[in-house]
């Protein structure tokens, strides 16, 4: 398993599941704490319709007109809730609840009725991502890691998830003062020169950077498990911001590593003969490490 | 008696200086104004209180200054300078409600946020930082308590940490939003005597307050709201059975009536 074969087929799947449980589980810390976790659930829906359209304008599926189309769609969605909220007078969660369902569900029927058989993007692809299918044959072994020419075949949502990764934990690394006190204690933290609605919006545009660079390697599923369950379970690890963030790194990775092993060897040895998507099994692990974390981790509230 | 100044210097009313001067302050939250104009000379060196029913715009004119809040209307200065310039030598104590204690952080990290200003985004934590941390922790009798995490102090301790947290700003003003809510007694002897002893250093304080009987007894000038500025004063010009009844209306109880009359 840790041969030519490994290297070719899993290791690539393995990486890139790792960074973009990592990406999403950074900025999902602030979010849990911020009581504002479903705002990674927003986020992550909010992201469909936008690639699609991008998509359809360009023709590629790449970076910029992604983030682009996915930056669109949340001015349209924000436009809409406030829409919503005034013209029918509904509450503001309300409001959210139904405009990130129907915009999602905008996402896959225009995705449906559109001609993207020539990229991998498709309904269950936007669930679930195409983490399988990320392999990396021109490796022929571990020294293909040193190899410039094995390395330019390997496949492009790898880099863009791995420098999504060093990105947002660089951000997170440099403004950690002013995020743990504007997390902790807004009013506080704008009476001492923190701005702290820049912030908010920073911790929000780094998730939805991360969805999207998630979104397209592991589908939606994951991204949306990753905002909420590994900081959740780490906030009952700790009484600390620094290892609690630490914590929900290691739930995320070992999620993502355990829920690709699971998916792809777990089926075998209950006798069942096909794998199981490699992206619903991350998901389900990490709600498993939630679920753990909820009955036996030492800081539950009473 | 209050216009005579630690240094024994008397003071007259007309020139005595001002830490915190607000002309024509305005804040609406949305279609009616929660302050209404209000003009104030906060003075230097003294305990200030603000006072006034519920829902009066005490808090709102605490952040309105503080530059939390939007103001719609009026000018702030802290320090004769506007309050952007003067922030350095601030420390605001929120409401002690206005947080989650759940939060993920320990009773000495908290007093380490009032350094923010000081190390900036990267600068090192020095063990200096670290003993002035605890040294403010000890001023508020809370040093035992470093290592708690937050959510296991009572409201009391609460306090005195977000007050410990104001302390290790070092700053000249000190702003308080009600430090004396849901607190018990030992600790509301505490705060004062920490206040006090901050005013005789010279330090002016200014705190929303809710108990109108001990407001003789803590504090030197007063500024009673009810959006619209009532009153604002020495103890004995403005905190008067008049002025009281103008600001709380029929409200005001017979068990809060106040001893400044007296005076």
């Amino acid at each position: 398993m840790m041969g030519v074969e490994f290297v070719q087929l899993s290791l690539v799947p393995m990486a890139i599941g790792v960074l973009a449980a990592i990406a999403c589980a950074l900025p999902g810390n602030f979010l849990v704490l911020r009581k504002q976790a479903l705002i990674g659930d927003a986020i992550s829906h909010v992201v469909l319709p936008g690639i699609v359209v991008a998509f359809l304008v360009t023709g590629t599926i790449s970076t910029w007109p992604m983030m682009i189309g996915a930056a669109g769609a949340a001015l349209v969605a924000v436009g809409l809730i406030e829409a919503i909220r005034r013209l029918g007078r509904i509450e503001p969660g309300a409001a959210m609840g139904v405009t990130f369902t129907a915009m999602f569900a905008a996402g896959v029927l225009v995705l449906e009725q559109s001609d993207t058989s020539a990229v991998h993007l498709d309904v269950e692809h936007a669930l679930f991502g195409n983490l399988e299918s990320l392999i990396w044959l021109s490796a022929d072994g571990w020294s293909s890691l040193a190899d410039p020419g094995a390395l330019a075949e390997i496949p492009s949502e790898l880099p863009r998830i791995g420098i999504v990764a060093v990105l947002i934990a660089s951000l997170v690394w440099v403004f950690w003062r002013p995020l743990a006190i504007s997390t902790f204690d807004e009013g506080y933290a704008a009476s001492i020169g923190v701005p702290v609605s820049l912030l908010g919006l920073g911790v929000v545009v780094a998730a939805a950077i991360a969805a999207v660079a998630a979104f397209d390697a592991v589908g939606s599923i994951i991204v949306i498990a990753m905002f909420i369950c590994p900081p959740a379970a780490a906030r009952l690890m700790t009484n600390r911001l620094g290892i609690q963030v630490a914590w929900s790194l290691g739930f995320a990775a070992i999620s993502a590593i355990l829920g690709y092993v699971l998916a792809g060897y777990g089926p075998l040895w209950f006798g069942l003969d096909n794998s199981v998507s490699a992206a619903g099994m991350i998901a389900t692990v990490s709600g498993l490490l939630l679920a753990f974390a909820c009955l036996f981790a030492p800081h539950r509230r009473a | 008696m209050e216009l005579v100044r630690q240094d024994g210097n008397s003071v007259t009313q007309s020139s005595k200086p001002a830490a915190v001067s607000v002309r024509g302050l305005t804040v609406s939250y949305g279609e009616s104004p929660v302050v209404f104009s209000v003009d104030a000379d906060l003075p230097l060196g003294q305990m200030t209180a603000i006072v006034g029913p519920n829902g009066a715009g005490k808090s709102t004119f605490l952040k309105a200054v503080l530059s939390i809040v939007k103001r719609l209307s009026g000018s702030v200065e802290v320090f004769g300078l506007p309050f952007e310039a003067a922030r350095s030598k601030v420390a605001y104590v929120p409401q002690r409600a206005s947080v989650d204690w759940d939060f993920p952080t320990r009773v000495i990290d908290v007093v380490m946020m009032g350094l923010y200003a000081e190390l900036g985004l990267l600068g090192r934590m020095t063990g200096a930082h670290k003993l002035r941390a605890r040294a403010c922790l000890d001023r508020v009798g809370m040093a035992d308590f470093a290592e708690r995490q937050i959510g296991q102090l009572s409201g009391g301790q609460q306090q005195r940490v977000f007050l410990a947290r104001a302390l290790a700003q070092n700053a000249d003003l000190f702003v308080l939003d009600e430090p004396f809510a849901g607190v018990d007694a030992a600790t509301e002897k505490a705060i004062v005597s920490v206040l006090k002893s901050l005013r005789d250093e010279g330090r002016t304080i200014v705190a929303v307050h809710h108990d109108l009987s001990t407001v003789p007894e803590y504090f030197d000038h007063v500024l009673l709201l009810n959006r619209r500025k009532i009153s604002e004063g020495s103890i004995a010009d403005a905190f008067t059975q008049s002025a009281l009844q103008e600001a709380y209306g029929g409200k005001l109880g017979a068990a809060q009536a106040p001893i400044a009359d007296r005076a």
